[in-house]
């Protein structure tokens, strides 16, 4: 199996303050689920945007062996005041697999329906984003970010404000993209039970990563993993 | 009213410039940069001053200088995070100062900068319909034709950037379409009125709009209906139809939000 992406060493602080991540290490290979867990500023987020390239490393590399990645941001809404509804937002993250110029094409369209499809929103679809619940925004946003077609998927907090009710149906969506399409997963979670069932592997970041391995061999210490304590 | 050439050529400026405004002003509002018309707009003023001084086309330089204006305060907006209003007061303030200096350096304080400031669409000439009808144009295919990119980008600029847009590129773009905008508008409604056209038919639209597409549309459609309106208006109330334009635009915005809250 090959690697989907590769840290080595990597160090990262905003501006001139200290570090939020120190000196990481990281392997994910291709078609691994991995959950990313820790404490609120202990630099989940930070770990990801520096995955994704939306900051780049004070020190270190960070290599992706992917071309397409699908990124779901914490609390994701759209940026824009104006109606959007479900198809355009999802067509909004296809835009990185087709032309720069003119209309989407026939192909372009399936995928975005496929991707509707897949997250169960088809109903909806021509509906206004701003007239469904929490979780069906939520799922509306993981469908724009599989319109791409993407080999790495990677999530900060999805299931943040959203009902118990779901967060299942999100994890049940995380596991079929998983399990169907072999899709490289990044979970980031500062509490993770409703994937910890199908989790193989978590990594624990406060400033650093202090664990790395499957959910059986966490400490009991961390088994809540948004505790403080060393 | 339409047998008088003067007004014919006036509704053909003000066709082009009613489509264009909102289209372009769709994407500075919804990136929550409406000011930025504004901030062009007294760059364009600057612009203005700078053909006078050197005798060159006021429309030319005004297009130049707008251009160097809105790409500069995309530069500082996309270097340093949560400074756009910043970067719009020091574009803002530099130009409007620029274009004092330069006037009466040119020796032209006195001219009428009226017609500049709050737009003289009567005094449009053939020539003048023909350079707006051909940037227009070429301005509304450039955003048909990139139409899903800007979109992209206005709905999720990290999503775009992720997914290896050129963000900084549609953006530059954003703010050249928004020059070129002020600059073949400033016969029509004026360089500082401008930006009202390129905002408020947009907001009166995202009120009674059902998605994204119907909102550019229903923009256009507000943006043309308050152009056409406020001319003939002028005309027959002896206003200035500068003025009046936006006075409509205004108008349908009041008419949308009470729409919106009957609606519920």
């Amino acid at each position: 199996m090959s690697l989907a992406l590769r840290l080595r060493g990597v160090t990262f602080g905003y501006g001139h303050a200290a570090p939020v991540l120190r000196n990481v290490d990281l392997d994910v290979q291709q078609g691994e689920f991995v959950a990313i867990a820790g404490p609120n500023g202990g630099g989940k987020t930070t770990l990801v945007r520096l995955i994704v390239g939306l900051e780049h490393p004070t020190s270190g590399r960070v290599e992706l062996d992917v071309d397409n990645v699908g990124y779901l941001p914490q609390r994701a809404q759209a940026g824009i005041d104006a109606p959007l509804t479900v198809r355009e937002l999802v067509t909004a993250g296809r835009a990185s697999r087709t032309r720069l110029i003119g209309p989407l094409g026939a192909a372009d369209r399936e995928a975005v329906r496929a991707a509707v499809d897949r997250v169960g929103l088809a109903p909806q679809a021509d509906r206004r984003l701003s007239t469904l619940s929490g979780g069906q925004q939520q799922r509306a946003f993981i469908a724009k970010a599989l319109a791409g077609e993407p080999e790495l998927l990677v999530l900060d907090e999805p299931t943040t404000g959203v009902d118990v009710e779901a967060q299942e149906a999100i994890a049940e969506l995380l596991q079929q993209l998983r399990s169907e399409l072999a899709m490289t997963i990044l979970y980031v979670s500062h509490e993770f039970g409703a994937v910890e069932e199908f989790v193989k592997r978590i990594v624990l970041v406060r400033g650093e990563i202090v664990f790395d391995g499957p959910p059986s061999a966490l400490p009991g210490v961390w088994h809540d993993p948004s505790h403080t304590h060393a | 009213m339409l047998d008088l050439e003067f007004m014919r050529l006036a509704f053909g400026a003000g066709i082009v410039v009613g489509l264009l405004a909102p289209a372009v002003g769709f994407f500075l509002v919804q990136r929550r940069l409406s000011l930025v018309g504004d901030g062009v707009g007294h760059v364009a003023f600057a612009g203005v001053a700078l053909g006078y001084l050197l005798n060159l086309p006021l429309v030319l330089t005004a297009l130049v200088v707008s251009v160097i204006g809105g790409l500069s305060i995309e530069w500082i907006r996309a270097r340093r995070r949560n400074a756009g209003d910043q970067a719009l007061a020091l574009i803002f303030y530099t130009g409007i100062a620029g274009g004092v200096v330069l006037v009466s350096a040119a020796g032209a304080l006195n001219v009428n900068l009226f017609q500049f400031l709050f737009g003289s669409i009567l005094t449009v000439t053939r020539s003048d319909l023909a350079v707006i009808a051909a940037l227009g144009a070429g301005a509304l295919v450039v955003i048909t034709m990139l139409y899903r990119p800007l979109v992209a980008v206005v709905v999720d600029e990290e999503g775009a950037r992720v997914a290896g847009l050129p963000v900084g590129a549609l953006n530059s773009l954003t703010v050249v379409l928004a020059a070129v905008t002020i600059a073949l508008s400033m016969r029509v409604v004026g360089i500082l009125l401008i930006a009202a056209l390129m905002v408020l038919p947009v907001i009166a639209a995202s009120r009674i709009a059902w998605s994204m597409r119907s909102t550019i549309l229903l923009g256009m459609a507000i943006g043309l209906g308050s152009v056409l309106a406020g001319i003939t208006i002028a005309y027959y109330a002896d206003l200035p139809p500068g003025g009046t334009t936006v006075l409509v635009a205004a108008a349908t915005v009041l008419l949308a939000e009470s729409w919106s809250a009957v609606r519920g």
